[in-house]
């Protein structure tokens, strides 16, 4: 492949980009996907293709083609400079890149089991028992179930000398029952909604996961449901499980810490943050326990946003996002890293695919576990009055990434230390930094979970990507409950 | 660009390939180009070419997908494979029908006893209108940074940051199967879409067409302009609930939420807020709703994942919800379910998704029939005593299934109306709705228009007055 790479990079330079950089990008996915005791989709993907990325007359250009013929392959080349001197029409100032040693490096994914070494027939028998085992429940109408492998292999060659193959490798499984009757949806899921679990990681995470295990108990709560009294409206404590704090992570600190999203830059679609740059080290986020950070390391452990380098070459960093709950990061690249006096790109720009530009995206955006142990049950039982929310149904923010609104699957109220009755239609909102500043407690070490988000989306034209959020279950003070329903 | 001829001879070779009882080919691609803009200067410039062969196969009641962007011959033999083995371990799907011919897909009688029927009572066919304009198609990055540049010479007029997208493509999607079908669509697309920004306000517009001749970069851009200026220095108002005028791409992104449901898969599922209450009045007189590929202002191939012709459906009629849409086994398995008396008429209607799926099938071409006294936006605005002017809505999730309750953000334009005008910008706001709720309470709409939004896909939609929209929280800005 890297011949490929030299032809557009040589077409790229006689064109007079003073930059370039191409990609050439082998992706393979599986998914396989059942449903009430039928195979639901079987299907195999490749899609093979490269890209070169260009600065010509201070400005960006992109060209992407499925093509590696020499001849087609300089003609990207050649358009993506065409399509930088266009965009050179309406510019304000040059593009600069913060400095980068070029790298010359192969990294893959560590994994146990290859997952697409694992036979279809083995894949679908599992799923048509959590299957049966779900539909077993009386009163479940409806029961998914889903596996996905992807693997993605990818040449990174620049014209100042980096010369990177990289080999991504992700498992992602979950399902969910439902349960009809009279006028009410109810919907549980394991080990997480909309597509359950995902990390980089080989088979072993099915494995891991223990999904047949759970499918009993999933189903009878999605059924108990319907007999549980509604979540009640009002202010509340409440505790999150670490796959919702995930998300609220994803949504109230990950996005909003874009630095192209706080320069502007994706203010049509996206929109941007109430993270001026003004705020960087000023700002109170949290309370003194809530520590984040941005760590694509291997180190941090096999979530979706662990990598050796991003797709313009720059290695795999942890940034501290808030540091004792003071604002202390922002997700930064090349062409950005000047914006906050940062000499070196934080390395997280990435692209979904071969066709697509790389942009800021979040890395594994983590908060890290409370030091002094504290499990779960402890968590609960040191708790007098709250209301213990699992597993995302619904996720909502503005485009400033201040207001919030989530629902969750299943609540459990809890009096006197201890979970007295299960409440359906859970719902909690409010505005970011005042949530983040009502955490006084989080759980530690050993009930944190990386959380794989597969389906972020961003950009124009949009691009889906895969981040990694770790949480441990948190308690949060005096926050709002229960307005989604306020009729 | 790949053409049907080249399309068949590859279909031809597949065929050879396929040791299957059956096979199908879907084909896609096309180039496409986006010129995106911010901070008032262009930032990301992108284009693609690219074609993808995806080869289903079936064996015996199994079938099974593959798909490939390689179009050598060792490629096609291992996607060929690749299929053929996935299928081969599949459990038989005694639902799994034949694939349909020209004849069955283009709607006319089905020739074997296991084929469906095309809905007896279906409108007359009508054949949709060429989507591919040479001047669309010709669309180069200079012409889109000279639409860019105009954009930004608004923003700049007013003093203003703006930002946005222009973008142009040229696609196609075709579908061959070994029972002789064959079936071709050709469409090129143009897009604006902008955003202008003054310190405390924004506003927004975004419009697109297969003819780019119909997109105006300065219209667009002084109209968000306007917005953003007169929203300056927004309001904080109480949360509650208020008459809402929602401009035609708000009125379709919360509607958009509900056509997932309009399919027989989503009743048979018991996931659909329709269970049980098909040919009941669920929303008000003045709603009703077709899907319609061949209406003029709609966009998209005239044909399924299966190949079959998309047929004009009646969803809604003055507030009865009439039908759903089909997929040919969907219909099948609908004639001998329980539900079969209760969901009005059962036949495929050509809109299902590519097999083998889950989700069976949706109307994607969502057309809202004009009212008899349609009202300006303006003649809303002056008719309205008290209320919200709503440019955009933002991040719409369900909350609620069968109630069909949405929570969404307001979002680059919002403005409270006074005493029959705009006397100026508010805070956004979060709302909590129930979407049979703001159907039931629709006051007077627009003409239907193409509008283009966000969160669902483009629709020929009004903008439309509503009473008692549900507001539950007021953000920072």
């Amino acid at each position: 492949m890297k011949h490929v790479a030299k032809w557009a990079l040589n077409t790229a330079a006689q064109r007079g980009a003073s930059y370039a950089d191409v990609r050439v990008v082998v992706q393979r996915s599986r998914a396989l996907t059942t449903k009430n005791g039928k195979v639901g989709s079987a299907s195999d993907a490749e899609s093979v293709g490269m890209s070169v990325r260009v600065i010509a007359d201070g400005a960006w250009g992109f060209a992407a083609s499925a093509e590696f013929g020499r001849s087609a392959v300089e003609a990207t080349a050649t358009e993506a400079v065409a399509i930088a001197r266009a965009s050179a029409q309406v510019k304000r100032e040059d593009i600069r890149l913060a400095p980068e040693k070029p790298a010359v490096a192969e990294w893959s994914t560590p994994y146990k089991i290859d997952p697409f070494a694992v036979s279809v027939e083995q894949n679908i028998e599992l799923l048509l028992k959590i299957d049966a085992e779900l539909r077993s429940v009386a009163g479940i109408t409806l029961a998914e179930e889903n596996l996905n492998f992807n693997r993605e292999e990818q040449w990174f060659v620049s014209s100042e000398g980096a010369d990177i193959h990289q080999t991504k490798l992700s498992t992602g499984a979950g399902y969910a029952a439902y349960a009809f009757a009279g006028n009410e949806i109810q919907k549980r899921s394991y080990p997480n909604s909309f597509g359950g679990q995902w990390q980089n990681k080989g088979y072993e995470l099915i494995e891991e996961l223990k999904l047949l295990e759970n499918a009993r108990r999933i189903a009878e709560e999605a059924v108990a449901l319907h007999k549980a009294d509604q979540c009640p409206e009002g202010t509340f404590d409440i505790i999150l499980d670490s796959s919702q704090l995930g998300l609220q992570i994803h949504e109230s600190v990950g996005h909003p810490i874009e630095l192209d999203r706080v320069l502007g830059m994706e203010a049509n679609f996206a929109g941007t943050s109430f993270l001026t740059l003004d705020k960087l080290r000023h700002l109170r986020y949290g309370s003194d326990l809530v520590n984040v950070v941005a760590d694509a390391r291997q180190e941090h452990g096999p979530g979706l946003g662990t990598f050796a380098f991003d797709d313009e070459g720059v290695a795999a960093q942890c940034t501290p996002i808030i540091t004792n709950g003071l604002f202390t990061g922002y997700l930064s690249s090349r062409e950005t890293a000047h914006t906050i006096g940062a000499d070196r790109s934080g390395g997280t720009l990435r692209a979904e695919g071969w066709n697509r530009l790389p942009m800021i995206r979040m890395t594994n955006i983590s908060i890290l576990p409370g030091e002094k142990p504290l499990s779960m049950e402890q968590l609960i039982a040191s708790t007098d009055q709250a209301i213990l929310m699992q597993t995302n149904r619904s996720w909502s923010i503005d485009d400033k990434r201040y207001n919030f609104q989530f629902g969750c699957e299943i609540g459990w109220e809890i009096k006197g230390g201890k979970r007295v009755r299960m409440l359906k239609n859970p719902s909690y909102s409010g505005i970011t930094t005042e949530f983040w500043n009502s955490l006084d407690a989080i759980c530690s070490r050993d009930e944190w979970t990386l959380w794989g988000t597969p389906n972020c989306g961003k950009g124009q034209p949009q691009q889906v990507m895969g981040t990694g959020h770790g949480a441990a279950p948190a308690r949060f003070r005096g926050i709002k409950v229960g307005s989604a329903f306020k009729t | 660009m790949l053409d049907k001829g080249q399309a068949g001879d590859i279909f031809d070779r597949i065929r050879k390939l396929a040791s299957a009882d059956e096979v199908e080919v879907l084909f896609s691609g096309g180039k496409f180009a986006l010129t995106r803009f911010a901070n008032n200067t262009i930032h990301q410039n992108v284009a693609e070419e690219n074609h993808v062969v995806s080869v289903r196969t079936v064996f015996g009641g199994r079938t099974a997908r593959a798909t490939t962007n390689k179009f050598d011959e060792e490629s096609l033999k291992q996607v060929v494979r690749a299929s053929e083995n996935l299928a081969k371990v599949q459990h038989p799907d005694p639902d799994l029908l034949p694939m349909p011919n020209s004849e069955e897909a283009s709607g006319k009688v089905g020739e074997s006893a296991r084929s469906t029927q095309v809905h007896s009572t279906s409108a007359p066919f009508t054949p949709a209108p060429s989507r591919h304009f040479a001047q669309t198609a010709a669309i180069t990055p200079e012409i889109r940074a000279e639409g860019v540049c105009a954009m930004v010479g608004v923003a700049d007029r007013h003093k203003l940051t703006t930002a946005g997208v222009f973008s142009s493509a040229e696609s196609f999607e075709g579908i061959f199967n070994s029972r002789g079908l064959s079936r071709w669509h050709t469409q090129t697309a143009a897009e604006i879409s902008i955003t202008m920004m003054a310190p405390d306000s924004s506003g927004w517009q975004k419009a697109n067409s297969p003819d780019v001749a119909k997109l105006d970069p300065l219209q667009l851009a002084e109209t968000a302009a306007k917005k953003a200026v007169d929203s300056a220095h927004p309001r904080e108002i109480a949360a509650g609930k208020y008459t809402v005028i929602l401009e035609p791409a708000a009125v379709l992104d919360i509607v958009g939420f509900m056509f997932w449901d309009y399919s027989g898969m989503a009743i048979l599922d018991q996931r659909s807020f329709l269970t049980g209450r098909i040919g009941k009045k669920l929303f008000g007189e003045n709603i009703t709703i077709h899907d319609d590929v061949a209406h003029p202002l709609q966009t998209g191939a005239p044909f399924d994942g299966e190949g079959m012709r998309r047929q004009k459906v009646a969803l809604v009629e003055n507030g009865i919800v009439k039908q759903v849409v089909y997929a040919r086994a969907t219909a099948e398995r609908m004639k001998r379910s329980e539900f079969k008396d209760s969901v009005g008429p059962i036949a495929a209607t050509g809109h299902g998704f590519p097999l083998p799926n889950e989700m069976g099938e949706m109307p994607l071409n969502i057309v809202f029939a004009p009212v008899g006294n349609p009202q300006t936006l303006a003649e809303m605005i002056a008719s309205t005593e008290h209320g919200v002017l709503v440019t955009r809505l933002w991040y719409i999730r369900e909350v609620e299934p069968f109630e069909k309750i949405l929570t969404g953000m307001t979002r680059d334009g919002t403005f409270l109306v006074e005493n029959g005008r705009v006397v100026g910008g508010m805070r956004n706001f979060r709302f909590n709705e129930s979407l049979i709720h703001m159907l039931s309470n629709v006051e007077t709409m627009s003409l239907p228009v193409r509008s283009s939004g966000e969160e669902s896909f483009d629709m020929v939609a009004p903008a439309m007055k509503v009473r008692e929209f549900n507001f539950t929280q007021v953000t920072k800005f």
